[in-house]
């Protein structure tokens, strides 16, 4: 299939957009990415599928990727023929039933109402109608992009996202999909390699090597076959950025893939995927199989002389993989174990071959690169780091979810203005990972680039934010990351395979109140060793969580040491359940809870806590706190006992 | 409590014990080359719910590589297994927004409820326990997955609730 016939389908797919956005016949559209998904979008498409048959309604449903606030989720979006699509926020099949027939009625509900789509947000292509041309009612619903989660936002990768429907490729090609390919294929590979140059992108996997370099490497590396690996091996424990925009978007992940080839010469793709992740592994398969239709992906691409294709390998599950030499080593079959650089992967790589690995966010944002070109994009951002930058917020803040920023933007914004605040007091930030580091409150107003991060002993990383507050120990979460690299180390190195082992070893002491204050000492030298002596980024970055905690932080490791107290009350060792005898109320819902028969007492009279027998399962904390006619009188305190 | 079920995929649906030979549709779908390891080991698992000696001998074989080899690299991938599953499986998300909301705590109550560790399998085959690092939903942390339904905002007492509803079921 030639460009001709692509032209052609162009034409049927603006019609369907339309029809999509502006289409006479209301329309429901569940997000259904994973996260809408486990919080029960399922059920309600499926209620509302059934009740449309039941009533025989004339309103179509349609599935979307995640527009990103996953604390909304379920979100349903309900379009009448002449009024803005607008969004309904923690929906259930019977809520969803009753708004949606509130507004076939004519009413306006407002409860779970969130926002609407407006002419000016650039959501729908203008087929919204203007704020003047709708009834007041409309009209004083405030818009979705003004919400507070979604007004500080610049979404760019996340264009499409929540807005399509990810298995319509005629909806990518009605927002100019394909387009900023299709002029590439005119214009010398050394054009398009200029262009990424000037637009200052670089890689979003987490190190954030200029992605133009790496490419000439790679193209001027002998005249033999290439390869390309689109990295979507997403494996941060807390960060999805990657899986929700192959949900949301999986053509814009192909069309930055075709770029790249054609900028490097590769003639075959490879999609590293985590098997996790079988809902993006299911639409980007769609995806490949509808560009493959339009002549997009095979042999001579749109009737050019350029060809290329795409595989997917579902990741079996190792960490390690998101290394690029394991990664490789993963796809041909081997154990998934990184080998030393030289020769760098772009010299050669798979199969020997020449190889580009690129993050999906980098690829993502290639065709928005090309289509608006290298100075609209290098305007976002920052000096050294241009553009902007997906994040999965989550943890103890309020508004959690998927965002996207320009670089530049502090990290109190980003917590405070997007996020909502920490549900409690803030303690810290832990940004990349478990390759990154906490960061306490002053570095709130430093603004998020490569270097900045990199500077307080953190990393950006692949763009996983997660928000501690108070009730989280900064010593335990160190450990939790420790463990986690400890578990997914490959085992090639000793500084990596023992060391890591060890500096859980030393952690756990620490939170269990056994260590001394010398084990500090030894934490961080042996925490240097690991830094300087792996052999990939794996080990290297691995102590980064203990440093950086031990550098913001240290008064809560000695607090553990000298006073065997966790502040946070987190560290089982170190904490006690207690009742509170003045507001137990007797009420015998934690007596009849408790495993371990450690809670007695006469009926209503306040009950005795045998913390010998405790085993410190919190189901009696739980029920304390929730039951009604309980006194929220079981408290979890770390009062410490001062070692001798 | 909210659930969202996706078809299953895998021979967990019947037990385990899948009633055709899948062998024929997986030397039809790749070419035998050794380099089609990983994926010849994940369509195995898929159809037969684990790797067991007898199917990594049969690989070896047909890719032309050792035995230790084929359990090189499938010992080496958190995701295969080498023990039968048991009937339904619950996962634990022990990923860092679910660990900071307090994640272990629910796989310890399962673990004490069900008498098994973590990887491991109940003693009547009913349950799979396991530990998963992020499922990706992190803003309904903590989580916890039977089978393909997944349970967010989880807590001890629902968690006990969940195991009470089905063992009297």
């Amino acid at each position: 299939m030639g460009a001709r016939t692509l032209e052609r389908r162009r034409h049927r797919a603006a019609a369907r957009w339309a029809a999509f956005t502006a289409g006479p016949r209301p329309l429901v559209y569940v997000g259904m990415g994973s996260c809408g998904l486990a919080a029960g979008a399922g059920e309600v498409l499926a209620g509302v599928q059934a009740h449309i048959a039941a009533r025989r309604l004339d309103v179509e449903t349609a599935s979307v990727g995640c527009i990103g606030p996953c604390y909304l989720e379920p979100l349903l979006d309900v379009r009448l023929p002449g009024r803005p699509r607008l969004s309904y926020a923690n929906m259930t099949a019977e809520l969803a039933v009753a708004t949606l027939d509130a507004l076939l009625a004519g009413e306006l509900p407002r409860r779970h109402l969130v926002g609407r789509f407006a002419a000016d947000d650039g959501w729908d292509g203008g087929a919204v109608p203007a704020d003047d041309d709708l009834p007041a009612a409309f009209a004083a619903v405030p818009r979705l992009a003004d919400h507070a989660m979604l007004a500080h936002q610049v979404r760019i990768v996340l264009r499409n996202c929540g807005i399509i429907d990810p298995e319509e490729v005629d909806h990518y090609l009605a927002r100019g999909g394909y387009r900023a390919f299709e002029a590439c294929l005119g214009t010398p590979w050394r054009d398009v390699v200029d262009t990424v140059k000037l637009s200052g992108l670089r890689g979003r996997g987490g190190a954030g090597f200029p992605t133009w370099v790496k490419w000439l490497v790679c193209r001027e590396a002998g005249s033999g076959p290439r390869n390309l690996i689109c990295n979507a091996d997403e494996g941060d424990p807390g960060a999805f950025m990657n899986r929700s925009l192959i949900e949301g978007d999986p053509h814009a992940v192909l069309e930055g893939m075709l770029i790249a080839a054609y900028a490097i010469g590769a003639s075959h793709g490879y999609v590293y995927i985590r098997a996790e992740y079988p809902l993006a592994i299911r639409r980007l398969r769609s995806a490949i199989g509808a560009a493959r239709k339009l002549g997009l992906l095979g042999e001579c691409v749109l009737g050019s002389d350029f060809s290329f294709d795409v595989t997917l390998k579902e990741g079996a599950g190792a960490f390690v993989c998101g290394e690029e030499t394991a990664l490789i080593a993963s796809i041909e079959g081997r154990r998934g174990m990184p080998r030393t650089r030289p020769p760098f992967p772009a010299v050669s790589g798979l199969w020997g071959r020449p190889t580009i690995i690129n993050n999906v966010e980098t690829l993502a944002t290639l065709p928005a690169v090309m289509a608006r070109g290298a100075d609209w994009y290098a305007a976002h951002g920052t000096e050294r780091s241009k553009g902007t930058k997906t994040f999965a917020l989550v943890g103890k803040v309020r508004r959690g979810g998927l965002i996207e920023v320009p670089f530049g933007t502090t990290l109190r914004s980003v917590i405070y203005d997007i996020g909502g605040g920490p549900t409690k007091d803030f303690r810290a930030v832990q940004t990349g990972g478990p390759s990154g580091g906490c960061l306490s409150e002053e570095f709130l107003d430093t603004p998020i680039e490569y270097e900045t991060l990199a500077a307080a002993g953190s990393i950006m990383g692949s763009g996983g934010l997660i928000v501690l507050d108070r009730d989280t120990c900064i010593v335990d979460t160190a450990r939790y990351f420790l463990r986690f690299t400890q578990a997914e180390s490959c085992g090639k190195c000793v500084p990596c395979r023992v060391g890591t082992g060890h500096l859980v070893g030393i952690l756990d002491a620490i939170c269990s109140g056994r260590a001394e204050l010398a084990d500090l000492e030894r934490l961080e030298r042996l925490a240097r060793v690991i830094k300087a002596s792996s052999l990939c980024g794996l080990g290297q970055t691995a102590p980064n969580p203990v440093l950086s905690a031990l550098k913001y932080f240290r008064d809560e490791f000695v607090e553990h040491i000298v006073d065997r107290r966790c502040r946070a009350a987190v560290c089982r060792d170190l904490v006690i359940y207690r009742v509170v005898p003045g507001r137990c109320t007797g009420c015998e819902r934690c007596v009849q809870v408790c495993p371990t028969g450690a809670i007695t007492g006469p009926r209503a009279e306040a009950h005795n806590l045998d913390v010998d027998k405790c085993i410190k399962c919190r189901a009696c904390y739980e029920v304390c706190r929730f039951d009604a006619i309980a006194g929220d009188a079981i408290v979890i305190e770390s009062r410490g006992q001062r070692a001798d | 409590m909210t659930a969202a079920r996706a078809p299953r995929r895998s021979a967990r649906a019947t037990g385990g014990t899948p009633s055709a030979d899948p062998w024929p549709a997986i030397m039809r779908a790749f070419p035998g080359d050794p380099s089609d390891l990983v994926p010849v080991l994940q369509r195995a698992q898929n159809a037969l719910g684990y790797l067991s000696p007898d199917t990594v001998r049969r690989v070896a074989r047909w890719l032309k590589l050792s035995e230790s080899d084929v359990f090189g690299v499938a010992t080496f991938y958190g995701q295969f297994r080498f023990t039968p599953p048991g009937r339904h499986r619950l996962r634990v998300c022990l990923g860092t927004a679910c660990h900071v909301k307090g994640g272990v705590q629910m796989l310890e109550t399962l673990e004490r409820r069900l008498q098994v560790g973590a990887g491991e399998t109940t003693p009547d085959g009913e349950y799979d326990v396991e530990r998963v690092l992020c499922l990706g939903c992190c803003a309904l942390a903590p989580v916890v997955t039977l089978d393909e339904a997944i349970y967010g905002q989880m807590s001890v007492l629902r968690l006990q609730e969940m195991l009470d509803g089905r063992t009297h079921a």
